[in-house]
This record gives C-alpha cells, structure tokens and sequence, in this order.
C-alpha cells in the first residue's frame, strides 16, 4: 500500500541506474590505445556528458517538486529516480576522468558532486529513518497536543509546589519556570538541555533533563513532616517525572525534525557549488585544451 | 368594500415587515394610489422597531448574495447583491417612498375570524380588522426575553453579531444552550463573562460545546465564569455608573448583585409555527421543516389567508420579495398574471413539442405520475424548476432538429448573462447514467419508457413506464448507482437534485411512502429474490418494518436471540464481538450491507453486537418474510449462502487479530466508514515537508484544503483533516442556494453559487470545510523578489492575516482536484510517497498491513 521511495513501481529507478552504470563500465573498458582510460577519449567525453546531464537533471527535481499542477509524472517518482541516478553519478563521473585526481578545478568539482551526493545519502538515511521515530515519540499525538500536556503539567505542578515547604516550592517552580526548549540551531539538533532551577537563596543550579528538581524532591520525600505532606510530595515527585518524560519527547521531536529539515540547507547550496564547479570544469577543459 | 373608521378594517393587513411583507406591502400601496384612495387599504405590522429585522441582526458589513441568480427580481423595492447596510437603507428610502402604511412595534397576537373580516389582537390590546391577511413572519421567530424588570435595557440584548466587537467587559451571558454557550466562549477572549445557567448543570449543548464550556470554567486561566442554579432576578440601568447595569440574581445562596456592560440572553426563540396553526393554518406533519399547503396564489387552507416567504418555503430574499408583489397584485384582483417564474419553465419544457404552454406541460406531469398528484401547486411548481426536464428523440431529424434549437437558445441565454436553463435533448438508447456513478438526482418518467439494466446480470433488465421513478436508491442511502438507465422509446423525464427531493420527503408524508415502498421492493429483489415481480413483492412491503437509529444505538446484542435480519438503508453499523470482556470491532457494515442474516438462516442467537455507527436506517426483514421470498421457485439462495460464508470468514479473522480489529476501530473512529475517498498519510514515511499542502494550495487558488498536522493517528496511520467525500454528505444537507454538488465520479465541490452561509462549515463533523476570502493573487517571482516580502510556495495570506476584505468569506474544501486527469495534486507532490488516497475497498489493505 505505501512501497515508499526506494520500493517505488518495482525497483525501477535502481534498475534504470543499475543498467546505465553497467553500460559506463562496458564503455570504459573500450577505451584501448597506449594511454591509459582518461576524459578526452570519445568514450570519456560521452560518460563525461553523460554524468553532466545527469547532474543537470538531479537538480531540477528542485523546480520539479515545485511545479504543483504538473502532470509530469509524480514527486514521488521524480525522488525515486533522483536517488538512485544521484548514486549512480559517482561510478559514473570516476569512468569520466579514469580516477586521474590532482589538484586543480577539475577534482574540485568532482569533490562538490561527492559531497553533493553524500549529503544526499545522509538526507536519505534521515528521511528513511526519522519519521517512523518522530511517529513513535508521538505516540499518535501532535507536538502540540504535547505541549498542551506540558503546560497542564506545569499548571498542576505550580499549584502543587505551593502547598509544599518553601525551599521545595521554589525548587519546582524556578525549574518550571527556568526550563528550556529549542534554542539555537545546535541547540536544537543536539537537543541540548540548558534547564536551570533555583536550589535555595538567590543562586541558579543546572537542571538538566529536570534531575535535579526530581532528586531535590525524592530527597525530601522522607523527610515530610505530615502525612499530608508527604501525599503532596509523592504527587509531586510522579508530576515532575511525568515532566521530564514530555521534555524528553518534545525535545526528540524538534531534535528528528531539526535533523529533517537541516540537510537540505547543505544538500541545495552544495548542488549549487557543484553545477557551478561543473561549468568550470567543462570551460576549463576546453579553454586551456 | 373596506371600510376605514373608528374599527379599522382594511382590504388588507401583512404581517412582518421582512423583504417579502415590505414588497407586498409596496406593492399594495401602488394599487391603493391607482384606485385614487385617499386613504390607505393595506397596513404592515411588523412586531420590531425596525424593518427587516433578520436582515438588521445580520452583523455589520456583511455582504448578502442575491440568490437565486437565474431568477429576476420584480418587485417595487431594489434589491440586489450587497452590504447589509445598502440593502436596508434602499429599502427604507423605497417604503417611504412607496408610501407605505407601516405599524413597528406593533406585534400581532392573534388573528381569529373568517375571509373578509379577520381580526387581529395586537400586543398593545389594540385590535385591527381586515379583508385578507398575508403572513410574512419568517421562521426566525422571537427571541425569548428575560421575563425580568430591565429586559428591555439597552444593554441588555437578545442577540450577538460579532463577539470581537467588545473588549475588556464583564458580560452576563443568560442561557445554557448552544447559542449562550458558543457566545460565552467567544466573547470570554478579551471579556470576563459569567454564564448563567438556571441548571446545576450544561446538558443541552452539542458535545464539542459541552466540553469546550466545562474546561473554560474550570480552568482558571480562562475568563469565564459559571453561575449554576441561578436566575436573573431584576436587571438595573444607571448610565452615570461604570458599569452602567447591575444584575440581581436568585443563587442557591441567596440574592447576589453583580455590576456589568452588557447582558446577553440567549434563551431561544418561539417558533413562528404555534402563532400560525393558532389561526386554524394546517401543516401537512410535524417536521420542523414542514411548509403549509398552499395554492397557487399562496393561499393556505384558511380561505382570505395568503403565506409568502420563508414560512412557505422560499428562504432566499429575492423569491421572498417576488412573492409578495405577486401575492398583493393576487389579492387586488389581478388573475391573470403569471408568476416571474413562468419564463423559466418555458425554457424548460421548450424541446417538447407536445407541451404547447408551461402551465399545460405542469399539468400533464402532474397528471401522469401518481406521486406528483400527492403535491400542491406550488410545491409541485418549484419541484419542477428546480430540476431538469429531458426528452429522448429518436435519431434523425427530429433529433437533430431539437437539439439545433435547443442549442440556439442556450446561446441566446449566454449572451444574456444566463445561466443556461432549456430541455435536454436525448437521443433514445443514450445512457442517462452507469454502475458505479455517485448520482444525487431522482428520476421521474413523465413520459415514455427507461430500461434499468444491471452489469453482471444479478438482476434482469427492466423496463419502466410513465408514472414510475428510479434512482432511489442513491438518493435513500447515498450508495452509487447499482444499474445502468437507457432513455427509452418517446421519454421525458422529470430529473429532481437530491436536496429538493429531501426537502419534498420531508414536507410530504404520500411522496415520503411512494419512495419508501419502492426502495424496499427493489431491496428485496436485489438482496433475495431478483426474478420476482414487483406486484409479488408488493405484498411484503407491509411487513418489512423501518427503523431508524442514531448513532450509538445498539440494534442487537451478542448472546441474544434473534429472528430477523436488517438491510442498511443509510448509514453504518458497527458489528463487535466479545474477546476476553473488551469488545473488538470486527466489521463495519455500509448501506446496501446485511447484518443478522445467520438469525434467519439458521442459529438464532446473535454472535455480535450490532450498533449504528452513525445516524442509519434499517430494514427489518423477520424470518417468516425471509422463508417466504427465498422458497419462491427460481430463488437462488446460494449466493446468498456464499455472501454469509464470507462476512463470517472476514469476522473470525479480525476477531483473532486485535491488533487489526483496533486499526478497524481506529479508521471508523476516524469517520472512514462513511467516506468514499479519504487522504491517508503513512507516519513512517512522511518527512513533514508539507508538499501537500503547499500542492493544494498552488493548486486552488492559494488556500490549501487540507491540514496535514491535524487529524488523529493511529500505528502511524495518519487520517489528517481533509474532505472524506462522505456517502451522504454531511455539508450537502442545508446548502441554501444547492451550491454542493457531487460529481458522478463521487468527489465532494463547492461550486460558484456558494452565498457563504457556513451552513456546510458547522454540518461537517470533519472540520474539513474553511471559509475564506478570495486570497490575493500571488506576487510573481519578479515582483516578489522587489518586495522583499512575500511567502514561500504554497499557501498565500487569506482572511486569517487580518486583511480587510470587502468580499464575504465563502466555504471551500477538498474537490479530489476533480477534473485533473493525473490525480490528486497532494499525492502527487508527496516525494515520499505518505500520502494516498483510498476509498473503502482498500481499507482492508491499511488493515492487513503488517505493523509494529
């Protein structure tokens, strides 16, 4: 029902890939003479247009998943053939230039294609593996149904903090208060947890992953005075667990979808650096034959 | 004749100065001129102080359509398309110039007496005589008041047009039902308001409001607040304080005073139907909807008394205002004149030679098909314009002919600016619809002959003649046609849209029983005996029993006895079966669907329970019916037998996989059951890229129609919000203007005509339907490159952006991108392919899928 994007219609792309890397290897091994295998052989040149055009064509999937109301086949399919012929360019472009790397323009735009193509696959993993995860983090819910939980939590948790001994009331609401989400880019990929909370006086102490608000509960949990305190803290302490585990999930959730959306800010600005070595590489080849 | 002195009879009194009473009443006034009256023979009473009051509640600004487009205005009001504020100035400019003899505040309590001297009893204990009465109530009827001192402040009011016209007020909202309950919650986001609920509790509301009410009181974050148990004692205006009114209240701790704005009182309204069955008027049953009988000059039952506007039917402003310049012209002596509409059934029935007028082509109809006998005049009148009128020509001149005038008129119709309205001209043997169709038209056969056909044979063909209908079936149950209809030898067919065919069933108990009956006998045929006749199964059609369910209702239980089986006319059931005391959902059965037949065939006691998912209707069909119709010669009870055996199979193998019996639970929990094509996003793949909604919104002017974060998930089967193109559209059911339309294809459009009434909008349980502006267009690439502002690809700032836009909102939703040959535009843009689109006979795969 949903054979996603490397199952897409049979295999066809990996075939259609298969076959053409096949076919450049079989013209590879043509190539005879005194030199060995290079670029300006016919059988160079063709695979080196080949790999051109196909880099070409890789990059306007961009327009092509724009272009809405196009009939031109589907994005799904265009994804599909985008990933395999984008692994196939490597073989593909290394029979161009029969593995002659030097350093010059010429294996700098090689380089750009490599890295174009491994951010690619890199992309690919994420996107292979990602929402399922995100999926199951969510447990059917939104991100913002689990903020909705989160704010709720951190409702009940002030109300309860307050029936509580002062230096336990401070503790949680400076750590409902001082806990963070998000941030920075990095901050956000790394899930990077800068929580703070106020252990007593007028200081600031980590709090990350809500430990230590947990364990400042747990600690004083023996230690209550009335039974109806030690209801409230036990209350308390299942209310700031239940917390760290929402925290925990939001943050996964904007962590998988940080790692979704970032690749691409390499992937499309490397595709660029790529085509343009590739223009250079293709005028350099001529201009200075 | 009338005689005007110290009792005040005229010739005429109207009652509601709404657009049809102030049309007749203009109307009136004219002929009362041109008699050379010195003194006026008519008098408008209207009950409110101004006129037009449903008009006057319209909130500020809004612009109202004037529908119907193909039908012209004759009145001596303007009136046309417009702001609220234009519409009533014209009309206040045109009664006064008109001349009108208006009474506000002037409220009829009763009107007792006979044609020629009726009296009616004003509120004010003042009493007026007249000739003949027109009533022009509305169906709005009043509000209900308070009942307290200070009702009638200023502040204190019935009704709320824009709860974001008040900020940072304390607001008393008096009332517990859905009106009080969705204003409280309105107006509390930038008011404290105190809901006062007589009750100790909210039990009215519709379920979404009931939660949405108690959360927001118990959280006190909100600014709203209850009073329970409580009632408004007396209200106080001293416009010297701030607040200016003080509220006393009755509590169940004594008298409480609070100072506050604003009182709205939300208690409902009287309906306009007790004040005119008081005058002896009969309505042919006791549906809300139900319109009285009237005659071609809108007269009702009661000699002198004449109905026009909504009440009689005609909810739109501009057949309102038609009605009342006829009705008066009616009344003053004028026989011959023909309603606006009588051009329209000429260009009806023009490709029908043998008809040579309108009012004889309406006659012969009438005359031919016994269900149509049932309806009066008008009521018969409006079903005909409002549906198509074919006729089937042999192929050859004739044909050719008919159509070459018929398409010339339509041309002439174009230049006009018409929308194009003439007989369809058939040739004989054209198909007038296939198997598998979505139809939402009823066919009646005025003329002629039209063979039903069925495509594997299940049922042998048949051939119709004059007097009978078809198409039923997709009008019952919203199922696709199961037969194939073929024009047959000199047909002419009456072709009715569903809604006017509902709003008929509804008003007309004899057209609700012919249809009725003819359902069942071609059910029966269909499910058991297919070679039997319809006189042999006529007789049954007594003794198999109707039930109507809501949803939730349980029609049998597991482990009881049974002995009788149940076709799904509409709707759904539910079947669960017991595993270890939780209750695992094994089948869900459509229309058209058998449930219980083993309690017939065999073992009597009920191995699941069966509950309307939804609002349904069943057959019953008891085992001595069912004996008899399978043991006519020439029954086949085998395939029969072999559909039992497969529903069994179906049900054992989901009863021993819970984990596919909750995905079944999830999907109609999701409202699957009742959809026939529904998006479906597979978690596990999808990206979050939302190319989905970016490709719907480029692809429908700039607003997409679908919200791919919302909607709920179930082992990563996503059913986001979007249209499900329900079998029997929820949005469908009270589009003013017929606007919602279903392509034979099955998707689910909006068309043009659409008046932004948000009827649709609150009917759909799937919040699948928006109401936006007409967004602006998109800055091209250029331009938004100049700007510097402007959004990525997709969806384009609407109404939401705060923008003031002149136009009115109007609904949109998911079409399926209808008409596009490669599919739908979110699937087709999806790059990992998580989004599809399925109807029911692909559920199973969803189901059968192997899942973590």
């Amino acid at each position: 029902m949903f054979p996603g994007v490397l199952r897409f219609a049979q295999w066809r792309y990996l075939w259609a890939s298969g076959v053409l890397t096949l076919f450049a290897a079989g013209l590879y091994t043509t190539q005879g003479g005194t030199h060995p295998p290079r670029g300006d052989t016919w059988q160079g040149y063709t695979l080196g247009t080949v790999a051109a055009l196909m880099m070409l064509w890789l990059a306007l999937l961009g327009i092509r998943k724009r272009r809405y109301a196009s009939a031109l086949g589907s994005v799904q399919g265009w994804t599909s053939a985008h990933i395999y012929l984008g692994v196939a360019v490597i073989p593909i472009a290394t029979l161009h230039c029969g593995a002659h790397f030097h350093w010059n323009v010429h294996t700098l735009a090689y380089s750009l294609m490599c890295a174009v193509v491994i951010s690619g696959l890199f992309g690919l993993l994420v996107y292979l593996s990602y929402p399922r995860q995100l999926s199951v983090n969510r447990e059917g819910g939104s991100r913002s149904a689990l903020f909705a939980e989160l704010l709720d939590l951190d409702r009940r948790g002030r109300d309860l903090a307050q029936r509580c001994d002062p230096g336990t009331a401070i503790a949680v609401k400076s750590g409902i208060e001082r806990t963070t989400i998000g941030g920075g880019v990095l901050a956000q990929l790394l899930a990077i947890d800068r929580s703070e909370y106020n252990p007593g006086g007028d200081t600031s102490s980590t709090n990350s992953d809500q430990q230590a608000v947990i364990d400042l509960v747990a600690a004083r949990l023996p230690r209550a005075g009335r039974s109806a305190e030690a209801a409230d803290l036990q209350n308390l302490l299942l209310l700031v667990c239940r917390r760290q585990a929402v925290l925990r999930r939001i943050r996964r959730d904007i962590q998988m979808q940080g790692w979704l959306r970032i690749w691409l800010y390499g992937h499309v600005p490397l595709t660029f650096a790529a085509l343009v070595g590739l223009i250079v590489h293709i005028l350099t080849t001529f201009l200075y034959w | 004749m009338s005689t005007q002195g110290p009792d005040l009879k005229y010739r005429l009194a109207i009652i509601g100065a709404g657009p049809a009473g102030l049309s007749a009443a203009a109307r009136a006034a004219l002929l009362d001129r041109k008699s050379g009256r010195s003194t006026p023979g008519h008098v408008l009473l209207e009950g409110f102080s101004q006129h037009a009051k449903t008009i006057q509640y319209y909130q500020r600004g809004k612009h109202v359509m004037a529908e119907p487009g193909f039908l012209d205005l004759r009145s001596d009001l303007r009136f046309d398309a417009g702001s609220r504020e234009r519409i009533l100035q014209n009309w206040q400019e045109d009664y006064r110039h008109a001349g009108i003899n208006l009474r506000l505040n002037a409220e009829v309590k009763s009107v007792s007496g006979r044609c020629g001297d009726f009296v009616m009893q004003l509120a004010d204990a003042q009493t007026l005589r007249a000739e003949k009465v027109v009533l022009a109530v509305g169906t709005a009827g009043n509000p209900v008041k308070l009942g307290v001192p200070g009702e009638e402040c200023s502040a204190v009011q019935y009704q709320l047009d824009d709860p974001k016209a008040y900020a940072n007020e304390t607001i008393i909202v008096v009332g517990a039902g859905d009106a009080a309950v969705e204003n409280a919650l309105a107006l509390s986001e930038q008011n404290d308001v105190i809901i006062v609920n007589q009750k100790g509790e909210f039990s009215r509301p519709k379920e979404a409001n009931l939660t949405a009410v108690v959360a927001a009181i118990a959280d006190p974050t909100t600014r709203l607040d209850c009073f329970y148990n409580t009632r408004v004692r007396e209200i106080a205006e001293n416009p010297r304080q701030s607040p200016p009114l003080s509220v006393l209240f009755d509590t169940p701790e004594g008298r409480k005073s609070v100072a506050c704005h604003r009182v709205i009182a939300r208690l409902g309204s009287t309906p306009a139907r007790g004040f005119v069955e008081s005058m002896g008027i009969t309505f042919p049953n006791s549906r809300k909807d139900a319109v009285p009988e009237l005659n071609e000059q809108y007269e009702s039952n009661v000699a002198g008394i004449y109905i026009v506007g909504s009440l009689a039917g005609y909810p739109l402003i501009k057949q309102a205002m038609n009605q009342g310049y006829d009705v008066a012209e009616f009344i003053y002596g004028n026989t011959t004149l023909k309603p606006v509409d009588h051009q329209l059934l000429e260009w009806q029935f023009s490709g029908i030679t043998f008809f040579p007028t309108p009012d004889q082509a309406l006659g012969r109809c009438k005359a031919r098909v016994p269900m149509f006998r049932e309806l009066n005049a008008l009521g018969f009148r409006e079903l005909v314009i409002e549906s198509a009128i074919s006729v089937a020509y042999p192929r050859g001149p004739e044909y050719a002919d008919e159509k070459r005038k018929i398409d010339a008129l339509i041309d002439r119709q174009m230049q006009e600016g018409r929308k194009p309205r003439a007989t369809r001209i058939v040739h004989e043997g054209e198909v007038l619809y296939e198997p598998g169709e979505f139809g939402t038209s009823f066919f009646t056969i005025v003329n002629g002959s039209v063979k039903l056909e069925s495509n594997d044979g299940s049922t042998p063909s048949r051939e119709l003649s004059a007097g009978n209908f078809f198409g039923e079936m997709s009008l019952l149950s919203g199922r696709p046609r199961t037969e194939r209809a073929v024009a047959g030898a000199g047909c002419v067919l009456v072709e009715t849209p569903r809604r006017t065919m509902v709003k008929l069933m509804n008003s007309n108990e004899e057209v609700r029983r012919s249809i009725d009956e003819m359902f069942m006998i071609r059910e029966l045929q269909r499910c058991f005996a297919p070679s039997a006749t319809v006189p042999e199964l006529q007789r049954f059609t007594a003794r198999v029993g109707v039930r109507e369910c809501k949803a939730g209702d349980i029609v049998f239980t597991e482990g009881e006895a049974g002995e009788s089986l149940f076709i799904v006319r509409s709707g759904g059931i539910t079947l669960t079966r017991k595993v270890d005391s939780r209750a695992l959902m094994v089948a869900e059965v459509g229309a058209g669907g058998l449930i219980g037949e083993l309690a017939v065939m065999g073992d009597p006691i009920r191995h699941e329970t069966a509950r309307a998912s939804r609002a349904c209707e069943l057959l019953e069909v008891k085992r001595r019916e069912f004996l008899e119709l399978v043991r006519r010669p020439g029954a086949p009870l085998d395939p029969l037998r072999q559909g039992v055996s497969r529903r069994f199979t179906d049900m054992a193998k989901m009863q021993i996989r819970p984990q596919a019996a909750s995905m079944l639970g999830f999907l109609m929990g999701a409202g699957l059951g009742e959809a026939t094509d529904v998006l479906v996003i597979d978690e596990s793949l999808c990206v979050g890229c939302d190319n989905c909604e970016k490709a719907c919104a480029e692809t429908h002017g700039g607003v997409s129609r679908l919200d791919r974060k919302a909607g709920s998930t179930f082992a990563h089967v996503h059913i986001p919000v979007a249209c499900r193109h329900c079998e029997q559209p929820h949005c469908m059911k009270d589009c003013p203007p017929n606007a919602i339309r279903r392509s034979p294809s099955g998707e689910v459009y909006i068309d043009d005509s659409c008046i932004g009434c948000r009827a649709c909008e609150k009917n759909c349980p799937y919040d699948a339907i928006q109401m936006v502006h007409q967004p602006p267009t998109k800055p091209s690439l250029l331009t938004w490159l100049q700007a510097i502002v402007g959004r990525a690809g997709g969806e384009v700032s609407n109404s939401a952006s705060g923008e003031v836009q002149a136009d009115r909102a109007k609904a949109i939703k998911c079409d399926a991108c209808i008409g596009v040959k490669h599919g739908p535009a979110c699937v087709k843009a999806c790059p990992t392919g998580a989004a599809i689109r399925i109807g029911p006979e692909r559920y199973i795969e969803l189901i059968e899928a192997p899942r973590e």
